[in-house]
């Protein structure tokens, strides 16, 4: 112990420098402050994304979070205004054949990529072609499964040049599909139909997105992107509405904490929030009213059953019966309160050119409800002394929980179902839906990629793969061809409609909310519009000190 | 010395090998894959992304091609960040959470022996019982409730320093972040100098010093410092990992480009290979940290040596 004291010594001597040296570091960490404040007069926009986006890929990427940031970042064919309206973006006037298999496309000759090089029609060819690419692997790529050969080069049958995209000009481009596709200009406003600058996919391969390789046709092109902590984005000089483009600097940040999305907020060091944490809601709604800003928005929260096995295959009575016993109401307000909406169909309400259907029991009274719930419940085969016995699934989540609770007992009180809840993690749970074994009810959501009744419907259809509960109805998928292929748009409405009534009367899902989407939207941006596809391009948005 | 060196460095690569090799049949033993989404992909594409990957592959021939690839320094393409290789994300990732590490450290050393030492000198009065409850307090509330009180409380309500990471362009922006990662190891540091420094004070030869007429403070300082110091020698090798994997959560709540959210966001994505990536990564940083604590002992206690 003695020989070793001397080597103590010399450490601990070290040691007590680099405390010294450590405790001045953060002396002078104190001493510097923060410059928070520095941004807040000047011309950059916070936004928050919640989680982290994937990539910039607009080809790989799957995310809201990433279709938030492609959109400042590019545009399609078509866009929407600030108002959620579909315009020309890239294109500055198009023409569809009487047949709805051609469309042709003038593209806007002034458009012109960050680089400063014009979008030219055949940008748009290799941009189709990269899409719809087995290599590319891109997810989206079902999106434009309807434009000519897309879905044989997809599997891999057809070479990529057979695909219906031509570039007849320079600045002329045309698009023929297999069959008519009524909401084919919303899906080219998707940023997986947005443009990738060849020579950059070229020189790169798939670095092409990022910070410093990708060029990019839209208001904003990319500085920056630290992982996990922020993206940020620069106006781009050569865009042809540049003009009109009143945000110099946008900054995406990655805020995956709901809480500490709030408290960024409250410091000052966000504008806009990506959601509005459930816990805090109430407070904020005295504290903030004005900044909080509650809109509908396209997607469902529901509760699948599977309908390959057993209590709920063939047993129609029974779905209805435990549809009916929910109390949505109940639901909204004290378990969710936030805004949403009680859901008595599949289709949300504000879907444009489309008349929502509703349950038949949508208007009845809860008693009258219950009634019949009990009277089919028992027709179905069960009891008090017989009950049914189901699992719930739920990602694990408060909410998701809440809900869960909620609806447990309201079918034990009702009809006296014995409900066991089963929290999976997110994967494990949609491993569990898509193998179709284990689950019997499951809670899962759907949103909208475009506004159209399609975007819910289609889902249902039997070949669909993301039709969780397994649904397949002749009748329904007739309705659905019929309707994908009626080019008036009245009868293709109805013919949705009629669709829309046979899914519900069946009951294969029990919707329960229509969600809102949140935001606390700082009183410096002017400009914000709520619309239903919660699409907020950072150029339509202004700060009030550039008045 | 060097053949103990030697040896210990050829007894990590087994050990490197097995932990490779479990965390590799661990995460893709995890149900679900990472391209699944509520919007299932229709099969066809499913094919071409998993083909993409080499997710088609029998899993033996996954895990030769994964170790081939680390043999030759190459930890694959990240699986949920395509234009990135795991390489690179952790290359850029680990100065961040490196440097939050030390002067979480730092801070919880400095501060943990001043606490210690005071709550030691003055034990059993009011000072002793405040720091030890403030320290047993310290140790038992975690990361994710200290640090969005501190958020609250000096950043929205004083607006003193900036509530996230990215929020400030300054220094300042390590200061919540850093206290919050240090305070758990600085309480722990405080009540494990505390009863070491108790020890020391009430041994022998510090009694000797007394009866000599020294004042405490020279008898701590020329006396009772360096061989209180010593266990706390030996906990710094926990320490380190601590505050290393324990800035998980704080550079999630901070919004801190570190490795952490990484590690967190890559088990949730299911990304194969990053999570692969930082497993090894850690693991080889454990290993190296506990040779060089080894090292260090067989340096300082000739025993070792001679085993």
């Amino acid at each position: 112990m003695q020989r070793a004291l001397p080597a103590i010594k010399s450490i601990g001597l070290r040691k007590w420098a680099l405390l010294l040296a450590g405790l001045s570091v953060c002396l002078v960490l104190a001493g510097c402050g923060n410059d928070r404040h520095a941004d807040a007069y000047s011309n950059v926009l916070k936004r928050s994304l919640g989680p982290e986006p994937e990539t910039l890929d607009v080809h790989a990427a799957i995310s809201l979070q990433a279709a938030i940031v492609l959109r400042d970042l590019g545009e399609g064919l078509t866009g929407y205004s600030a108002s959620g309206e579909l315009v020309p973006a890239a294109a500055e006037r198009w023409e569809v054949s009487e047949d709805g298999l051609t469309y042709s496309f003038w593209l806007r000759p002034e458009a012109r990529w960050s680089n400063g090089e014009a979008v030219v029609a055949e940008h748009f060819v290799y941009s189709f072609h990269r899409l719809v690419n087995p290599s590319t692997a891109a997810p989206y790529a079902q999106h434009l499964i309807d434009i000519e050969n897309a879905e044989a080069i997809i599997k891999g049958d057809e070479s990529v040049e057979s695909l219906g995209v031509t570039a007849n000009s320079e600045f002329e481009l045309s698009i023929r599909l297999a069959r008519p596709v009524p909401y084919f200009l919303k899906l080219l406003a998707h940023n997986s139909a947005h443009p990738v600058f060849p020579p950059a996919v070229e020189a790169h391969g798939n670095g092409f997105a990022r910070a410093g390789n990708l060029v990019s046709n839209g208001a904003y092109k990319l500085e920056d992107w630290t992982m996990g902590s922020m993206i940020s984005l620069s106006r781009n000089e050569h865009y042809w509405n540049n003009a009109n483009t009143a945000i110099d600097r946008v900054q995406h940040f990655v805020v995956p904490d709901e809480t500490a999305e709030v408290n960024r907020y409250r410091a000052g060091e966000l504008d806009i929030t990506e959601t509005v944490s459930s816990q805090m809601f109430r407070k904020l709604k005295e504290e903030r009213p004005d900044e909080l800003r509650i809109s509908p928005f396209l997607q469902v929260y529901y509760y699948g059953l599977n309908l390959t096995k057993p209590p709920f295959k063939a047993n129609r009575k029974l779905r209805i019966a435990l549809s009916m016993a929910i109390d949505r109401e109940t639901i909204v307000e004290s378990v969710v309160g936030r805004g949403e909406k009680p859901a008595y169909s599949w289709v949300p309400p504000g879907v444009s050119d489309y008349q929502a259907m509703t349950f038949s029991y949508a208007s009845q009274s809860a008693d009258e409800r219950h009634a019949t719930a009990r009277r089919l419940y028992a027709e179905a085969g069960y009891s008090d002394k017989n009950p049914l016995q189901v699992e719930i699934r739920f990602n694990t989540s408060e909410s998701h929980k809440n809900v869960a609770l909620a609806v447990q007992e309201m079918w034990r009180k009702v009809l006296g179902v014995e409900a066991t809840l089963v929290n999976e993690e997110f994967r494990v749970l949609l491993a569990n839906m898509l193998a179709r074994e284990k689950t019997q009810v499951f809670r899962s959501s759907w949103s909208g990629d475009y506004n159209d009744a399609n975007s819910f419907l289609s889902i249902m259809q039997s070949d669909n793969p993301s039709n969780l509960p397994g649904f397949k109805n002749e009748e329904y998928d007739s309705l659905m061809s019929r309707a994908a292929n009626q080019m008036n748009p009245e009868f293709r409405q109805l013919l949705l409609e009629e669709a829309e009534s046979r899914l519900l009367a069946e009951h294969p899902l029990i919707p329960i909310y229509f969600y809102v989407s949140k935001h606390l939207v700082s009183d410096r941006v002017v400009g914000w519009q709520d619309n239903v596809l919660d699409y907020h391009y950072s150029q339509h948005l202004r700060l009030k000190t550039n008045d | 010395m060097l053949r103990f060196a030697l040896l210990r460095i050829l007894g990590a690569i087994p050990t490197l090998f097995v932990v490779i090799a479990a965390a590799f049949l661990l995460v893709h033993a995890a149900p679900g894959g990472p391209f699944d989404s509520e919007r299932v992909l229709p099969p066809e594409i499913e094919k071409n992304i998993r083909a993409a990957y080499h997710l088609d592959e029998p899993l033996p021939q996954q895990f030769a091609r994964y170790i081939k690839g680390v043999l030759q320094g190459d930890l694959g393409p990240s699986f949920s960040r395509r234009e990135y290789t795991v390489s690179e994300i952790i290359s850029d990732a680990w100065p961040v959470t490196f440097l939050l590490g030390a002067m979480g450290l730092i801070v919880a050393l400095s501060f943990g022996i001043v606490f210690g030492l005071t709550a030691a000198l003055r034990r059993n009065t009011v000072v002793d019982r405040l720091l030890s409850g403030l320290a047993m307090t310290g140790i038992s509330v975690p990361v994710f409730v200290v640090a969005p009180v501190l958020v609250l409380l000096f950043a929205v309500h004083l607006g003193w320093l900036p509530a996230s990471f990215s929020g400030g362009t300054g220094a300042g922006r390590f200061i919540l972040p850093v206290i919050a990662l240090a305070l758990p190891q600085l309480a722990y540091i405080a009540r494990l100098f505390r009863a070491s420094m108790i020890e020391v004070m009430e041994s022998d030869f510090i009694r000797a010093a007394r009866a000599q007429g020294l004042r405490t403070v020279s008898i701590v300082r020329h006396h009772a410092m360096k061989p209180a110091l010593l266990p706390l020698l030996s906990y710094l090798g926990p320490a380190i990992a601590a505050v290393l994997t324990g800035s998980v959560v704080v550079e999630q709540i901070f919004g801190i480009p570190g490795l952490g959210q990484h590690f967190v966001n890559g088990a949730l994505n299911r990304d194969y290979t990053l999570v692969l990536g930082l497993v090894i990564f850690y693991a080889a940083l454990i290993i190296a940290l506990n040779l060089v604590v080894d090292l260090l002992y067989g340096f300082l206690d000739p025993r070792i040596r001679r085993q």
